[in-house]
């Protein structure tokens, strides 16, 4: 009992408590090395049978159990890259407004907003996707495409409304808020003398965020962009819900096609055996590819080089905590 | 002269393009909560929030199972992390600059990486398939990893803030460390914690793909652990993915009530932050 006492009520590093605390850590690393192993292990059945013809076939058949990921890759990668090429312009003008010209009292609820809109669940921009961007975009944007550049192969009609480009926009409408709030505290960052020496010398605004802020910033918003890009491979609901979920080779932006992250949601109910082990292999990629993502991320902003001062690096983190998912 | 006139140019064009920018991104924001609005409000009121679905065509039916279903998987969720989470936060606090610590924060940001449908299928891999059905308690789980990176991380923080010179205080006054944490540490970042926890929870309660692999759904009242379960995001999933108007109605109610309810959680927690920060 005297020990049991002394122990627990030990001020040294021998203490109980040092060790509840030290199990409750080891027990978050014991977790995601677990979750790898896991989905790895699991998906070994679909490696032995198909190896690397997996990552290089296109046919998905599950009752043929023949399972060729190169429809989903290629779905995953176009969207996710079509949703930053239209998020990125958008985000870095919405964060260089929201740091350099609107008026500080403005600036802390704009910014607000915008945060509060990474909170907003991934299915409710797939029901907004669903039933008011693709109605648009079938008569509107899609139509035209399809009626005025339908020759090329990539704006082939018809215009279904879902599709590679409804899932692109929305999934860039996801990511919009990510990248706004941290490339923005980024920018913010940036040593408030900078600017205002170079106003003192009488340039522009433009000059001032081209030549300075955005130099200083820029590992910090590419960190930013390839966090957009992780969360917009990840996202599994809202592009099941827009995307179609045909499991073809996406050529035109206006067809239905898949991407990982949707066939695993759409199959996996019916899915066991051979089909849930290419399922998990799936899972596997999609887990690998978004590590290196983040890792890379995770890189540009702790690059010794960068001008960001390490107040800036913490609350980078804190904005991460609060992307959606 | 011209060359003045034209930077001066060059600089409207551009603060232009960016409230530019900054205006599209707002309208098409306010956007989507004006749709959630509208349409959500047609349909919610105090039968829509208590009752259980209703089958195709039959009028009325609402979401009380799975609101029911989303408190307690999320609350669930929240019981599990919070207690291994802060433990771990209080372990990376008190050892900081230890290599093991650097290793569990490292670990703890990958696993905010993750996507939530991968650890959806770990937990359907590992308790789904194991036990043979599908369960709030699966979903529970599974919504306790998706908090935990985010209640560590941001407890860590929270921990961190407490003053040293109050610790060296606590210390040199004969106090143990496990007593400098329970009665200094823990209590003065409190509000902190807190706000970590909600911003979690708010989450967590949004989360669709996680739950849909553990919980899957249900059209009854919750009666165990053991069951399939509805929740408000895979309900609203599978209405909207359904050919039935009634039910595609039904799932703006419920996307009504969940952005409600993530929207207080957020803006309570940010008030709550305002607050604490100030009495600092």
């Amino acid at each position: 009992m005297q020990a049991i006492r002394r122990a627990l009520y030990s001020g040294t590093r021998e203490g109980v408590f040092h060790y509840v605390t030290l199990l409750a850590a080891l027990g978050l690393v014991a977790l995601v090395v677990s979750i790898f192993l896991v989905v790895t292990l699991q998906s070994a059945p679909a490696w032995r049978a198909f190896g690397l013809s997996f990552l290089t076939t296109s046919i998905w058949d599950p009752m043929a159990n023949q399972f060729g990921a190169v429809p989903a890759l290629l779905g995953t990668v176009i969207t996710a890259v079509l949703a930053l090429a239209v998020a990125t312009p958008l985000s870095i003008g919405t964060a260089v407004f929201l740091s350099e010209i609107v008026p500080q009292s403005w600036r802390r609820p704009l910014s607000f907003v915008v945060e509060l809109l990474a909170a907003v669940p991934s299915v409710v921009y797939g029901l907004w996707g669903l039933f008011v961007l693709a109605p648009w975009l079938r008569t509107g944007l899609g139509q035209l495409l399809a009626d005025y550049l339908g020759f090329l192969p990539i704006f082939a009609g018809p215009s279904l409304g879902i599709g590679v480009l409804t899932a692109s926009l929305v999934l860039a409408i996801m990511v919009l808020p990510t990248i706004t709030a941290i490339s923005g505290e980024v920018m913010r960052g940036v040593p408030p003398e900078l600017r205002e020496a170079m106003f003192a010398l009488g340039a522009t605004r433009w000059e001032v965020v081209t030549k300075v802020i955005l130099p200083s910033s820029k590992s910090g918003i590419a960190g930013a962009l390839l966090l957009g890009l992780g969360r917009a491979i990840g996202e599994a609901i809202a592009v099941t819900m827009v995307i179609g979920n045909a499991n073809l080779i996406p050529v035109s932006l206006l067809a239905p096609a898949q991407t990982m992250a949707s066939l695993i949601v759409s199959e996996f109910p019916e899915a066991f055996d051979l089909h849930l082990s290419a399922l998990l292999l799936l899972a596997t990629l999609l887990f690998s590819i978004t590590l290196i993502i983040n890792l890379i991320a995770a890189w540009f902003f702790y690059r010794p080089s960068q001008h960001v001062a390490a107040t800036a690096k913490g609350s980078v983190w804190a904005k991460l905590l609060r992307k959606g998912s | 002269m011209t060359n003045r006139r034209k930077r001066k140019a060059l600089g409207l064009l551009f603060e232009a393009l960016c409230v530019l920018a900054a205006g599209i991104a707002i309208l098409v924001l306010a956007l989507i909560l004006y749709y959630v609005f509208r349409r959500g409000i047609a349909v919610v009121n105090f039968s829509f929030l208590t009752s259980l679905p209703a089958p195709v065509g039959v009028a009325g039916g609402g979401i009380g199972n799975a609101l029911i279903g989303s408190l307690l998987m999320v609350g669930l969720g929240a019981l599990i992390a919070v207690p291994v989470c802060i433990a771990a936060a209080v372990f990376l606090d008190q050892n900081p600059a230890s290599k093991l610590s650097a290793f569990v924060r490292f670990a703890t940001r990958v696993l905010s990486g993750v996507p939530s449908m991968v650890i959806g299928l770990f937990v359907f891999g590992q308790l789904v398939l194991r036990t043979g059905n599908y369960s709030a308690l699966a979903g529970g789980i599974a919504l306790s990893i998706v908090m935990a990176p985010i209640i560590t991380l941001s407890a860590e923080e929270m921990l961190r803030l407490v003053p040293s010179s109050q610790r060296e205080a606590s210390m040199a006054l004969g106090a143990t460390k496990q007593q400098t944490v329970f009665r200094l540490v823990l209590p003065g970042a409190a509000g902190g914690l807190i706000v970590g926890v909600m911003l979690a929870v708010a989450l967590a309660a949004g989360q669709t793909a996680p739950v849909l692999l553990t919980a899957l759904t249900s059209r009854f009242w919750l009666e165990s652990l053991q069951q399939p379960t509805a929740s408000l995001p895979v309900l609203i999933y599978h209405y909207a993915t359904s050919p039935f108007a009634d039910w595609q109605a039904h799932a703006w109610g419920a996307a009504l009530v969940l952005v409600v309810a993530i929207l207080v959680l957020n803006v309570t927690a940010q008030l709550f932050l305002g607050l604490s920060n100030r009495r600092r």
